[in-house]
């Protein structure tokens, strides 16, 4: 009863205090003073509530693609591409692990490079997000509705994956140009006869097919080394532009070998033209191996590996590679709204070059060559250039446009970003960031459309932003808000491994569309149980497959006897919840591969090959419910040759195994 | 006596809902809370539910009528679904992770039992029945996302399972 008063006395003070705040917010918001450098308030999200984009951030080295949320920064998921992920067993368990196979066998890692939204009419889509991994030349598609790595497909007669997977309007294709010239085929050659030998590919991949992703084909240019690419869109479309660097073809020491030359190319690429010569017969095939994943409609990866691709020399197929002369070891090609300017990224350039798509249209058709390399017509200079950006900052890499008549630049070296007027070609305004800026992004940046609110800065330098972590630090991220005729920096926020590049998309194009969960009823893998009822134990020889069933908060069967020492056993756990984030977990003592993180109406298998002689507990790892830490079993294994038959229940006495 | 002391603080809640939604309404912003339901509160009746609610439960599906005649070719369908999505916690005749079902319908009505089905939550939220069943078994009856259809044709299976169904031997 004492308190009563006391309690009446706070509600009162809440109350009071509330409707100040109430007061203030009103006096805050919709007031011009706010706009004047309240970064906070831009970027806060209340709790509960959505933010404004999705960002897509590779994830580098670690292989993966991590989402964030724009303009808080939160991180919202880790999907896994290229790499094993043991937190929900990814490219471990015997569904996913499929779809990490390439021609050199099961290769669990990668440097994850460039995310890339699939697009409809130069615009995001939001169906797909497309990711390359530079390592083991691969791209993959991650689905949309599931946030999943859908299918990957490897990239034959390439090396490092770097120039991917950029794509064209309407997602017909993505590219991947090879960063590494080598020798195509691959042969036993002298590394100093690589003028000689070495070959570069920039490969046409069929994108807008999902399950049927294929290398349509490749072109074989010159042994440079290809950088970043981009697609023409409007008037350009129809053309793909792709940076190379070292035209001077060194093969050590590129670092001074490679950095001779004035100028080096951009390679100008009609695929329109190039899939009229292959249609038309003027390409042949090649053997070649390499591989093909994706995930059948039992949702399992199924592996194949391919045995020929179909590959397009220019001087068969004339009018269909151009260079453009860039200065100076250019690495970004950005190709603006309208699709009129192509901008190239000289790293060592004094200025950016702008290239005219209509100039160079004329230049062709009157011929206004410089010279001609390995067949391909090297365009006059002058011809091409639209303007010049002078004193864009020191080492100049990439652009993006805000779809109001500026692009914005990113100069590594002297860690700024600059804005400049696609009209005068002149720097409007710049801002530091820190530190050393690689790639930036602008949601729907490269697109016919972008969202130019929002800048976000990818930094390759962290050093002093945050909190210090010992000698690793979490690379950093610079949120800048770009609506105004100034650049504001509003938020710092680290990222997961190196988020090389990123894209982003309004929010709800895609936030309607989610899977909530899979409909168990249409659930086809061959080892799912529909119901408790038909979970069972089998053996055959030494396999043993465990049926199993999660439901809060048991299995079935949760008691296992009559495993040996040298069995393997199946643990092929499918969810029975049919609601919306009831994941469950399995983990049993021992496993030597990870975890499984099983959705509502999915099954997921886990391999596990007791060696030891024991009673062993597993247990659900995904905190599901009151009673999540009930939620457990045992296996009894027993010697090799033991006569301990086979048998399994849940809640009473055991059942024998009929077979 | 607790009525009483509770009735100032509830004022006191009122009034700060009332600010608060006054404030907000001021910046244009969201629309204000709905506020607490008016009803009078028993100790059986936390939620203030309606007889109706308290007989047929809170949901999509209000008293019904079902034929006399069971539909077996309907039933037949439920029993699919129901070992797909239901047996994993219920039994007919034994306590299992929740309730046994075998007699279900001679405690609840029809349309209490398609609510159960369709919109646990909320049941487990606010019905006093649910509620002490929940305090019973101490794990939350899961959405399993039927349609309707669905959970009718469950409702009709386990019409053949009540002891009415099945003459006593
Ligand atoms: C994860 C276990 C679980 C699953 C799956 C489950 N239930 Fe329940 N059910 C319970 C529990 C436990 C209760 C008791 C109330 C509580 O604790 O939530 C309950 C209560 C009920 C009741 C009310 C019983 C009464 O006497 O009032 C009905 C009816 C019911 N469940 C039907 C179903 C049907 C039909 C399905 C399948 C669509 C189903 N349940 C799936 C656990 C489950
Ligand atoms: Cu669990």
């Amino acid at each position: 009863m004492l308190n009563r008063p006391v309690f009446r006395i706070t509600l009162g003070i809440a109350a009071l205090v509330l409707a100040a705040v109430l007061v203030n917010a009103c006096r805050t918001t919709g007031s011009a003073g706010l706009a004047d450098g309240d970064a906070a308030q831009r970027v806060y999200v209340p709790p509960g509530q959505h933010d404004e984009f999705y960002a897509f951030m590779s994830g580098g080295f670690s292989g993966n693609l991590t989402v964030h949320g724009l303009p808080s920064g939160r991180l919202l998921k880790t999907v896994p591409v290229f790499s094993q992920f043991p937190e929900n067993g990814w490219g471990y368990s015997e569904e996913t692990k499929n779809m990490l196979m390439t021609s050199h066998g099961f290769v669990p890692w990668d440097d994850a490079h460039h995310p890339e939204l699939s697009m409809t009419d130069g615009v995001p889509d939001g169906r797909w997000i497309f990711i390359n991994g530079n390592n083991t030349p691969r791209v993959a598609r991650i689905d949309l509705t599931t946030f999943e790595t859908d299918e990957i497909l490897e990239i034959p007669n390439s090396a490092g994956n770097h120039g991917s997977p950029f794509i064209t309007p309407n997602s017909e294709y993505l590219v991947a140009s090879t960063r590494f010239s080598v020798p195509v085929p691959q042969q036993d050659v002298s590394i100093d006869s690589y003028k000689q030998n070495f070959k570069g590919t920039l490969s046409f991949i069929r994108a807008d097919r999902p399950g049927e992703m294929d290398v349509a084909f490749q072109i074989l240019v010159p042994g440079y080394n290809y950088d970043l690419a981009h697609a023409g869109k409007g008037p350009s479309d129809g053309w793909m532009f792709f940076t190379s660097y070292n035209s001077e073809e060194a093969n050590t020491l590129l670092e001074i070998n490679a950095s001779q030359n004035d100028k080096d190319f951009i390679a100008a690429v009609n695929w329109r033209r190039a899939e009229e010569c292959v249609a038309g017969g003027a390409a042949r095939t090649m053997p070649a191996r390499y591989a093909h994943n994706h995930f059948d409609e039992a949702h399992i990866a199924r592996h194949e590996l391919k045995t020929e691709v179909t590959v397009l020399e220019p001087s068969d197929c004339p009018n269909l590679v151009y260079f453009l002369p860039t200065p100076k070891s250019p690495h970004g090609v950005d190709v603006d709204p309208t699709g009129e300017y192509i901008v190239a990224g000289g790293k060592l350039a004094t200025v950016i070059p702008v290239h005219s798509f209509r100039k160079m249209i004329d230049a062709i058709e009157n011929e206004r060559f410089e010279t001609v390399v390995d067949g391909i017509p090297v365009l006059q200079y002058e011809a091409i250039i639209a303007g010049e950006v002078e004193n864009p900052g020191l080492g100049p890499l990439h652009t993006e446009f805000d779809g109001n008549g500026y692009a914005y630049t990113t100069a590594f070296i002297s860690s700024e970003i600059v804005k400049w007027s696609l009209e005068t070609f002149e720097v409007v305004d710049r801002i530091p960031v820190y530190y050393s800026v690689g790639h930036l992004m602008i949601p729907g940046g490269d697109s016919r459309r972008p969202w130019g609110k929002y800048l976000v800065a990818l930094n390759k330098i962290t050093k002093d932003r945050y909190l210090p972590t010992g000698p690793e630090l979490a690379h950093a991220a610079q949120l800048i808000d770009i609506s105004g005729d100034k650049m504001r920096l509003l938020l710092d926020f680290p990222t997961m491994g190196e988020p090389h590049y990123a894209q982003a998309i309004a929010a709800d194009v895609i936030k309607d569309r989610q899977v909530k969960m899979y409909q168990l009823s249409e659930n086809k893998n061959p080892y799912a149980v529909k119901g408790e009822g038909e979970t069972r134990v089998e053996r055959n020889g030494n396999e043993v497959h465990v049926y199993m069933s999660t439901i809060r908060s048991h299995f079935a069967p949760d008691n296992i006897e009559g495993i040996k020492v040298g069995d393997t056993v199946y643990f092929h756990v499918t969810n029975l919840e049919q609601d919306w984030d009831v994941p469950h977990g399995f983990a049993v003592l021992g496993a030597n591969n990870a975890e499984l993180l099983i959705m509502p109406g999915q099954t997921r298998t886990l391999v596990w090959k007791p060696e030891r002689v024991g009673v062993f507990p597993f247990y659900c790892t995904d905190f599901c419910s009151a009673l999540h830490q009930e939620m457990q079993g045992y296996v009894r294994v027993s010697p090799a040759g033991s006569d301990v038959p086979l048998a399994y229940g849940t809640g009473g006495t055991l059942t024998t195994a009929s077979r | 006596m607790t009525e009483v002391a509770i009735m100032p603080t509830r004022a006191l809640l009122l009034a700060l809902l009332l600010i608060a939604s006054a404030g907000l309404a001021a910046c244009g912003g969201a629309e204000p809370e709905a506020a607490a339901p008016a009803a009078a509160t028993s100790p059986d009746n936390p939620g203030g539910l309606t007889d109706a609610q308290l007989e047929h439960g809170i949901g999509p599906v209000s008293a019904m009528t079902l034929e006399a005649e069971i539909d077996a070719a309907l039933a037949a369908q439920g029993e699919a679904v129901f070992n797909m999505k239901c047996a994993a916690c219920h039994k007919m005749d034994q306590r299992y992770v929740g309730p046994p079902l075998g007699d279900v319908l001679t405690r609840r009505s029809p349309a209490y039992v398609m609510n159960m089905m369709l919109n646990p939550e909320e049941m487990l939220q606010k019905h006093p029945a649910a509620r002490e069943l929940l305090a019973q078994y101490m794990t939350p009856m899961p959405n399993q996302t039927l349609t309707h259809d669905e959970a009718r044709a469950i409702l009709e299976f386990l019409r053949t399972q009540q002891p009415a169904a099945t003459p006593a031997p």
